[in-house]
C-alpha cells in the first residue's frame, strides 16, 4: 500500500517536472515581440514611467493592470511612437522604437492594429471607410477592394452591410468600439493594443466585446497588450497580467497565478478595496 | 524678487511657445513639398476656404469700398478734389482694405473651423489614430490646409478687388452723380500692377498666418470641450493681430524701401 502511494508520487512529481521543463522549454522557443527596458517618461516634474522594464512574447496576450495615471496608456503611447521616453529602450521584433526614424514608425504601425478607449473614429467617413483608411492609406489598397475587407472585418465584430454607410456619430458606444475593433483588425496586424475596451460599456457588451477581442487575437495569431482596470476582462483575455504601480511592473503572472498572489498591491487592485497600500491621491501633488 | 521671477518664467514661457511653432512652422512647410500629396484633402479645403468664404467677402468688400467712396467723396470735395474717388478706392481696395478684409472674415470663418476641427480630433485620439494607421498627420492634416490657404486667398481677394471697386463705383455713380464711364476710364488709368500684386502677396502670406495657426491651436489643444474652444479663440486672435502686423510690414517693403 505504501510503496503504492510512493509510486505515484514519483510518478507525479516526474510528470510535474517534465510539465515544467516542456513549458519552460516552450517559452524559450517562442521569440520576444515587444521589449521594454528601463523606460523612464516625465511630463515636467510629474515621473510617469519610472524604469519600467516589460517583455511580451509572441502570440502572447498581456493585460496591464493598474491605478488610473500609473502610465499604462503612456506605455501604449510609448511603444506606439506617439509619446517619446527619455530613457530605455523599446524594442519590437529587435527593432528600436525610442528616437526612431518616421519611416521606421510608419513601417513598424503597418503591423500594429489599435483600439483606442473612445473608439477614435473619424467623424467625417462613414463607418466603412474608417474600417478601410488603414488599408487605403497605409497599405495603398485599391477603394473597391478595401471596402469588401472592411465588410468582412465588420461581419467578424458582427456588424452588418447597412452599419457601414452610417456615420459614427449614428453608432452607440458599443456598435462605436465593434467598429473600433474591425479597424484594428482590418489590416490582419501582427500585434494589437486595446486600450480600455470595456470602458463605458454595460455588463454584457462588455463580455460581447471581450469575446470578439478574444476571437479576434486566437484567429489573426496577433500578440495582444490590452490595458484595462476591469478585472472581468482581464482574466478573459489575458494570458499573463501584469500590474503597473508608480510607473513600474510591480507584479506579473498568469491568470491562475493572480487569484493566489499574495501581493499585497494586487490584491487590493482585484478587490476593489479602498484599505491597502495604494493610496489614492486627490491632488497629484499630494 | 517675485516680480522679476514671474518675468523670468512669462519669458521662458514665450520663448517656448515660439520655439514650438517654428518647429511646427518647419514641418509644416516640409510636409507641402514632400510626397504623398492628399489631393482629394486638397480639392476639399480649397472648397472650403475659397468657395465657401466668398459671400463672406464679397460682402465685407464691397461695402468696404462703397464706404470708402463716400468718405473720400466728402473729405475731398471740401478742397475741389471729387476727381480723386475712384483712384483713392482703387488703392484702398487693392492695397489695403481687400487683403485685410478677406484675411480677417477668413480668419474667424476658416481659422476657427480649422482649429475647432483638428483640436476636436486631437482631444477624441483621432490624430493619434491616424499614426496608428500609418497616415502622417502633418501630410493629411496640416498640409492640404496650408497649401490650400496660400492658394486659394489670392483668388478670393482678387475677386474682393474688383467687388470692392464695384461697390466704390456704384456708390461714386448712382449717389454721388459722377460719369459713369469716366469713373471707370479714371480707375483704369490709375491702376498700377504694383497695386494688384502687393495686394495678392499679402493675401498669400496672411492665408499661410490663418491656416498655420488654426492648425497649430488645434493641434496642440489639450482637454475637453474646454480645449478645443480656447484653442478656436486663440486661433482666430492670433491670426488677426499677425495679419495687422504683416499688413504694415509688407506695406513697408513694397511701398516704402
Amino acid at each position: 500500500m505504501i510503496e503504492n502511494k510512493d509510486s505515484e508520487h514519483k510518478k507525479f512529481n516526474k510528470t510535474l517536472v517534465q510539465k515544467t521543463m516542456a513549458l519552460f522549454s516552450s517559452k524559450r522557443e517562442i521569440p520576444i515581440k515587444i521589449k521594454l527596458v528601463n523606460v523612464h517618461k516625465s511630463f515636467g516634474k510629474k515621473v510617469v514611467l519610472d524604469g519600467l522594464d516589460l517583455e511580451v512574447r509572441k502570440g502572447e496576450s498581456l493585460v496591464i493592470i493598474g491605478g488610473s495615471g500609473t502610465g499604462k496608456s503612456v506605455t501604449l503611447k510609448s511603444i506606439l511612437g506617439l509619446l517619446t521616453p527619455e530613457e530605455g529602450s523599446i524594442t519590437i521584433d529587435g527593432v528600436e522604437i525610442i528616437n526612431a526614424s518616421s519611416k521606421v514608425h510608419e513601417a513598424m504601425n503597418s503591423q500594429i492594429g489599435m483600439l483606442f478607449q473612445g473608439a477614435a473614429l473619424f467623424d467625417s467617413m462613414p463607418v466603412w471607410e474608417n474600417v478601410a483608411f488603414g488599408l487605403i492609406q497605409g497599405h495603398k489598397m485599391r477603394k473597391k477592394e478595401a471596402k469588401k475587407i472592411a465588410l468582412e472585418k465588420m461581419a467578424q465584430v458582427g456588424l452588418t452591410h447597412d452599419v457601414g454607410e452610417l456615420y459614427p456619430a449614428d453608432l452607440s458606444g458599443g456598435m462605436k468600439k465593434r467598429v473600433g475593433l474591425a479597424r484594428a483588425i482590418a489590416a490582419n496586424p501582427e500585434i494589437i493594443f486595446f486600450d480600455e475596451p470595456t470602458t463605458g460599456l454595460d455588463p454584457i457588451m462588455s463580455d460581447v466585446i471581450n469575446d470578439l477581442i478574444v476571437d479576434s487575437v486566437k484567429r489573426l495569431g496577433a500578440t495582444a497588450i490590452t490595458i484595462t482596470h476591469d478585472m472581468a476582462s482581464a482574466r478573459k483575455i489575458a494570458d499573463r497580467i501584469a500590474m503597473l504601480y508608480k510607473g513600474k511592473i510591480i507584479w506579473i503572472g498568469t491568470v491562475k497565478e493572480i487569484e493566489k498572489t499574495k501581493n499585497p498591491y494586487v490584491v487590493q487592485f482585484i478587490n476593489g478595496s479602498a484599505q491597502g497600500p495604494i493610496q489614492m491621491t486627490v491632488k497629484e501633488n499630494e | 524678487m517675485e516680480f522679476i521671477s514671474l518675468l523670468g518664467r512669462v519669458f521662458i514661457r514665450f520663448l517656448r511657445a515660439t520655439g514650438q511653432l517654428g518647429i511646427f512652422t518647419l514641418k509644416s512647410i516640409y510636409h507641402c513639398f514632400t510626397p504623398p500629396f492628399y489631393f482629394k484633402k486638397i480639392a476639399e479645403q480649397l472648397i472650403e476656404i475659397g468657395f465657401y468664404s466668398l459671400p463672406v467677402v464679397a460682402l465685407t468688400t464691397f461695402f468696404a469700398g462703397a464706404v470708402i467712396a463716400l468718405q473720400t467723396y466728402t473729405g475731398f470735395s471740401r478742397f475741389s478734389a471729387e476727381g480723386a474717388v475712384s483712384m483713392v478706392v482703387l488703392i484702398a481696395v487693392t492695397r489695403e482694405l481687400a487683403p485685410v478684409m478677406a484675411g480677417l472674415m477668413v480668419a474667424g470663418r476658416i481659422g476657427a473651423a480649422m482649429a475647432a476641427e483638428i483640436g476636436t480630433m486631437r482631444v477624441t485620439e483621432q490624430i493619434d489614430a491616424l499614426s496608428t494607421l500609418s497616415t502622417n498627420p502633418f501630410k493629411y492634416l496640416i498640409s492640404p490646409r496650408i497649401l490650400a490657404g496660400v492658394l486659394m486667398m489670392p483668388v478670393l481677394v482678387l475677386i474682393g478687388d474688383i467687388i470692392g471697386i464695384c461697390g466704390g463705383y456704384i456708390i461714386g455713380v448712382y449717389k454721388l452723380d459722377f460719369n459713369a464711364s469716366s469713373y471707370l476710364v479714371n480707375t483704369w488709368n490709375f491702376m498700377v500692377p504694383m497695386d494688384i500684386i502687393s495686394g495678392l502677396v499679402k493675401a498669400s502670406v496672411f492665408g499661410f498666418i490663418i491656416t498655420l495657426l488654426g492648425c497649430y491651436s488645434g493641434y496642440n489643444s489639450k482637454g475637453g470641450a474646454q480645449g478645443v474652444g480656447s484653442a478656436t479663440t486663440r486661433a482666430v486672435v492670433s491670426a488677426s493681430i499677425l495679419i495687422l502686423i504683416f499688413n504694415y510690414i509688407l506695406t513697408e517693403i513694397f511701398f516704402n524701401s
